[in-house]
């Protein structure tokens, strides 16, 4: 096989990995909005507070330690214990739960029947003071997490590609475990939403607020729930992408890979936000990929051009919007006066 | 009740402001966002200096210094805020650690008349003080930096690149794109392939990069990043197995946030130096005494003698250097800011001086001119050792290819002269 086509399906192949690490993050905004029709600006922040306080947690730093040192002349630093990964995510899930109830309290439930603009500036609010309690509560220097997820190439891949090709393909041992975590986060979401009473209440919501309501499902239960699976499926995506770059603010940003899959894969659709993701990452690597190439474009086009994957992500989802404006998988919206 | 509450608000504004005889130098920092990790330790390295100067001395020739901090976020726009609402305070030089923040400020202070200092940052050009009459960037530059990095790879090879394949990765902004016209030429000079591969900001993303040079397989791989792309290019490399002693990065990507998050992969990684790190100088048992015994530490004083912390009190001693040079010069001790430049282009820093100082070879000696505001550009190389976590100088200062480097910067600067209408000076 030609080398330029045995790198174009390498690069395929890591693309399609990199797309299901965008999910990861696209697929919190989905439930948000699917639940509630809120685009959930702090999708990505959510993220990031769970990162920081997975590590916060797992190696026993004290929470407000700056605060605390500063007003009453203490050295706290660390409570001198390092928990186990899984307890440490056990107990990260469960304060994002908590978290999920007092933004529920404290936020939303004043909210109720606003119109969807007022809840969507709400997020950025929320947005911002997340960021800024996160750095009085763990501080902003970089963290490095370790959950004994597996990083680094692929050895096995690598040498059976070789011997098939002639030419070993790379494939991070991380992606392949986002790979397997995406596939189980959803399945386990979906059966959730299709048999338990919980997801039938859900989706019910999600279909339409006003008749679930009248039927006797509370809101404001149904927000707290779909909040605090979001805040799971951010401590997911906090976990993985926190393992490639450590845990920073930065992580934040993330969110903004997600938006070219949500508008290629429709906000409502748990499916689109997979199917989107992989053609997101995909379609950013393989341009990157052809572009960069003195031996394709190059040769083609008589000049190469690089870094084109942020933009060209978005020029993607606008292509398919211009066929699809609901996206590949949402719900046309038909209103009629 | 109207009086009363202008009364107190003045009142408040007047006990905010420095003290109207105290020498102004404001820190432009950034602790908040996605760049603060490197900005904290910086601006702490950059506060406890002037505490230390004025805990032990009371100031500078007599002079207590006031730093007032203003909050960047290393956002342009927020940095060019913070310039404004502090130059009124009598501020006598900036030190915005932000490129794109200097880019905006070079006009500003060139009408305003007040230095600008960018050690190791900023517009590389500006070294040529015949034309950037305010601005200063001693004692190296990006230029120096990249070819720096090309000379020890020459005296890694026996003196001899041809044939040798190159990769920079660079963060995709003026930044990042400064050392690539030099490398060019040098490319050129030394008959090395150089392979340009951006990254689009913040760099969380850079598979296609890694990937192209697993295919390519440079002998090198140089780095100009800055931020999360640090950390994300180290582990990254660690992924596919390139060899970290091939791999170098600029100062701005060689500090410990960019390799401990990779842990044991990013092990042998090399940075370049333009500075000592670490606590093994005189001048820390001072800051102990002086400043963190007596509480007075810069932030959570959790970064005393990390990278960045060594380079923001570098930056704070040559600013406070040129305060005392500018005092000598004008004979008062409560010197303007058109007196401050006086200072920073006739400072000259030995090594003896900096022993003194309690920094015995820190940094290289310098000594600025009208025309040369860059200094000599030499720069150290450093390793990291993933075990003892630390930094290792593994050379002496290596001076650039000023052959190479001088018709850049003058033919640089003298293009931004013509544009802007400058009349060069120093003849």
């Amino acid at each position: 096989m030609p080398d330029q086509v045995l790198y174009a399906i390498e690069v395929t192949l890591n693309g399609l990995m990199t797309g299901v690490m965008y999910s990861l993050v696209a697929l919190g905004f989905v439930l948000i909005f699917k639940a509630s029709g809120v685009f959930n600006y702090a999708q990505g922040v959510l993220a990031l507070f769970a990162a920081l306080t997975l590590v916060g947690l797992q190696n026993g730093q004290v929470p407000f330690a700056h605060v605390i040192n500063a007003t009453f002349g203490t050295n706290l630093s660390t409570f001198g214990w390092h928990l186990p990964a899984l307890l440490a995510i056990l107990l990260t899930a469960g304060i994002m739960v908590i978290l999920a109830i007092i933004i529920e309290r404290l936020v939303l439930k004043h909210l109720v029947s606003q119109a969807p603009i007022i809840l969507f500036m709400a997020t950025i609010g929320l947005a911002y003071f997340l960021e800024g309690l996160g750095d009085v509560m763990w501080g902003a220097d970089i963290k490095k997490l370790d959950v004994g997820l597996p990083q680094g190439i692929s050895d096995t891949i690598e040498r059976v590609t070789d011997g098939w090709f002639g030419y070993g393909f790379f494939i991070d041992n991380l992606d392949i475990v986002a790979t397997v975590v995406a596939v189980l986060l959803v399945a386990a979401l979906t059966i959730f939403s299709q048999y338990s009473k919980q997801g039938r209440a859900l989706r019910a919501v999600a279909d339409d607020h006003q008749a679930a309501l009248s039927v006797g499902i509370s809101l404001r239960f149904i927000w707290v729930l779909v909040w605090s699976i979001a805040g799971f499926v951010a401590l997911v995506a906090g976990i993985m992408w926190g393992t490639k770059s450590g845990v920073q603010f930065s992580l934040s940003l993330i969110a903004l890979k997600a938006l070219p899959v949500l508008m290629l894969g429709g906000f409502t659709s748990i499916p689109g936000a997979i199917i989107g993701g992989l053609i997101i990452g995909v379609g950013e690597k393989l341009f990157e990929f052809i572009m960069s190439s003195p031996d394709l474009a190059g040769a083609w086009f008589g000049f190469t051009i690089g870094a084109t994957e942020n933009w060209f992500a978005y020029v993607l989802a606008l292509l398919f919007l211009v066929f699809r404006p609901q996206g590949l998988f949402g719900e046309k919206i038909i209103e009629r006066v | 009740m109207k009086t009363k509450f202008i009364s107190l608000v003045v009142g408040g504004l007047c006990a905010a402001a420095p003290a109207m005889a105290d020498l102004v130098i404001p820190n432009l920092s950034y602790r908040t966002g996605a760049y603060a990790p490197g900005g904290i330790p910086y601006a702490d390295g950059f506060n406890d200096y002037f505490t230390l100067l004025n805990a032990r001395d009371g100031g500078i020739g007599g002079e207590m210094v006031s730093v007032p901090e203003c909050e960047t976020a290393y956002n342009t726009e927020k940095g060019v805020e913070c310039y404004e609402a502090t130059k009124g305070l009598g501020a006598l030089a900036y030190n915005p650690l932000s490129t794109g923040i200097t880019y905006q400020l070079i006009p500003k202070v060139t009408v305003d008349h007040i230095p600008l200092y960018t050690p190791g940052y900023g517009r590389t050009s500006a070294a040529n003080g015949k034309v950037f009459e305010w601005v200063f960037n001693y004692p190296a530059n990006y230029w120096d930096g990249a070819s720096v990095a090309i000379k020890y790879l020459l005296d890694q090879n026996g003196g001899d690149l041809a044939g040798k394949k190159i990769a920079l990765v660079y963060h995709n902004s003026a930044y990042g794109k400064e050392p690539i016209r030099t490398l060019q030429d040098l490319a050129a000079k030394h008959g090395f392939t150089l392979t340009e591969l951006p990254v689009d900001a913040p760099g969380q993303e850079q598979k296609s990069q890694w990937l192209q040079i697993r295919r390519d397989k440079p002998d090198y791989v140089l780095m100009w990043g800055w931020g999360v792309m640090n950390q994300v290019a180290v582990q990254e490399a660690a992924n596919i197995n390139y060899p970290m002693e091939n791999f170098i990065g600029i100062w701005w990507s060689g500090s410990e946030n960019d390799v401990i998050p990779a842990g044991e992969g990013a092990n042998g990684y090399k940075s370049l130096a333009m500075h000592g790190t670490g606590m093994d100088y005189p001048l820390y048992a001072d800051l102990k005494q002086y400043v963190y015994d007596a509480g007075k530490a810069s932030g959570n004083g959790d970064q005393i003698g990390s990278v960045l912390y060594s380079r923001g009190v570098y930056a704070a001693m040559v600013i406070a250097e040129a305060a005392r040079k500018a005092q000598e010069l004008a004979g008062v001790s409560a010197i303007n800011a058109t007196q401050m430049r006086e200072g920073f282009e006739n400072l000259e820093i030995t090594e003896a001086r900096m022993a003194e100082i309690g920094l015995p070879n820190f940094g290289q000696p310098f000594a600025a001119t009208c025309a040369d505001h860059g200094g000599p550009g030499a720069a150290m190389l450093q390793q990291w050792d993933a075990t003892s976590k630390k930094w290792t100088l593994i050379t002496g200062f290596i001076a650039p290819d000023q052959d190479v480097l001088d018709p850049l910067v003058a033919a640089d600067s003298e293009a931004f002269a013509a544009e802007a209408g400058i009349t060069q000076r120093c003849n």
